[in-house]
């Protein structure tokens, strides 16, 4: 082999590597405690609140919206007032629901979602979720500031 | 013969499509259509009881018969959520590599196993409180002979369901009424 082509190749090796370091995600254990968007921000993506205090029938109706909407549960806690399931469509859909009590008269719901091996910040498949949510419980998912 | 700078372009482009990080949901990934409202009438059916724990015990049951091991159980919500690993070998996907790999020498990966997940749901019926609605909802992972996922996907077709239901009202002694 001549020089040159040596050379060349040692030079198309560490394109690649520089490639693959620039174009990847950085040290993979730091996504760890990552987020991708300010927290209050996301939060505020994620949860809504309901003019209720039936915690039962609101998980209830969360698991029924979230088949609906082509998940098959993981599994459901009443004590702890959480719900999670997939989607699986080609893609796999991660998502997690908890309830809690706000105030005297409200329920506060939030979402998370997990896309493929990403965080879902996108507000709209939130915006879905909660308008679904809320036709099936006949009250308004309210913003939550 | 490629230039070097076109190996380089070449290189750079499949890095970002390898490596990149940016993947988006589809924007009908959580919209309900007509055709939800299908699956859920084909996932349903009214059991002509109010005794919740029965019909749950009678699924648990049923999915055990099939084969299935219980992951995660809720009474208080009526939630059972269950799966199998099996084998996804299919002998026409083995014939279709052979074929290919005597014709170009590459071994094309074909799947081999498979986890098959079930979840079964009760609710009090809306309309009187002397029934009880259950839905199940059946989805696989299919990994192949290089241990990568190679299909993720709900299992909708009906005959699933039919069968389901027709060993669960038997297991119950009560008719499952469609919806």
């Amino acid at each position: 082999m001549s020089c040159n082509s040596t050379l060349k190749l040692f030079g198309v090796a560490a394109l690649l590597s520089i490639c693959i370091v620039l174009t990847g995600c950085g040290t993979s254990k730091k996504q760890l405690l990552a987020t991708s968007k300010s927290q209050l921000q996301l939060r505020s993506i994620q949860t809504r609140a309901f003019d209720t205090t039936d915690r039962e029938k609101t998980l209830r109706t969360i698991i029924a919206t979230m088949q609906d909407l082509g998940f098959v549960i993981d599994n459901a806690n009443y004590t702890l007032g959480s719900v999670s399931g997939t989607k699986l469509d080609n893609f796999q859909l991660r998502m997690s629901v908890t309830v809690r009590p706000r105030g005297e008269t409200q329920l506060l719901v939030r979402a998370g979602m997990q896309f493929n091996v990403s965080q879902v910040d996108d507000p709209e498949p939130y915006q879905q979720f909660f308008t679904a949510l809320g036709r099936a419980m006949f009250l308004e998912a309210q913003q939550v500031d | 013969m490629p230039k070097l700078w076109q190996v380089i372009v070449l290189i750079f482009f499949s890095g970002v499509i390898l490596f990149g990080c940016a993947q988006k949901i589809p924007k009908e990934a959580l919209q309900l259509t007509p055709e939800s409202l299908k699956l859920r009438q084909l996932q349903t059916r009214r059991f002509d009881s109010k005794d919740e724990n029965a019909l749950l015990s009678a699924g648990a049951g049923v999915l055990q018969d099939l084969g299935f091991t219980l992951d995660e159980s809720e009474t208080e919500l009526g939630v059972i959520v269950a799966s199998k690993d099996r084998s996804a070998v299919e002998a026409g996907q083995v014939i279709g590599s052979i074929f290919f790999a005597l014709l170009t020498g590459v071994a094309l990966p074909v799947d081999e196993k498979q986890k098959l997940r079930a979840s079964l749901v009760t609710r009090p019926g809306a309309m009187d409180k002397e029934t009880t609605l259950v839905r199940v909802t059946f989805q696989r992972i299919v990994w192949n002979t290089q241990g990568k996922v190679s299909k993720t996907e709900p299992l909708d077709e009906p005959e699933f369901y039919q069968e389901f239901f027709a060993r669960l009202s038997k297991a119950v002694f009560l008719n499952a009424h469609e919806l």
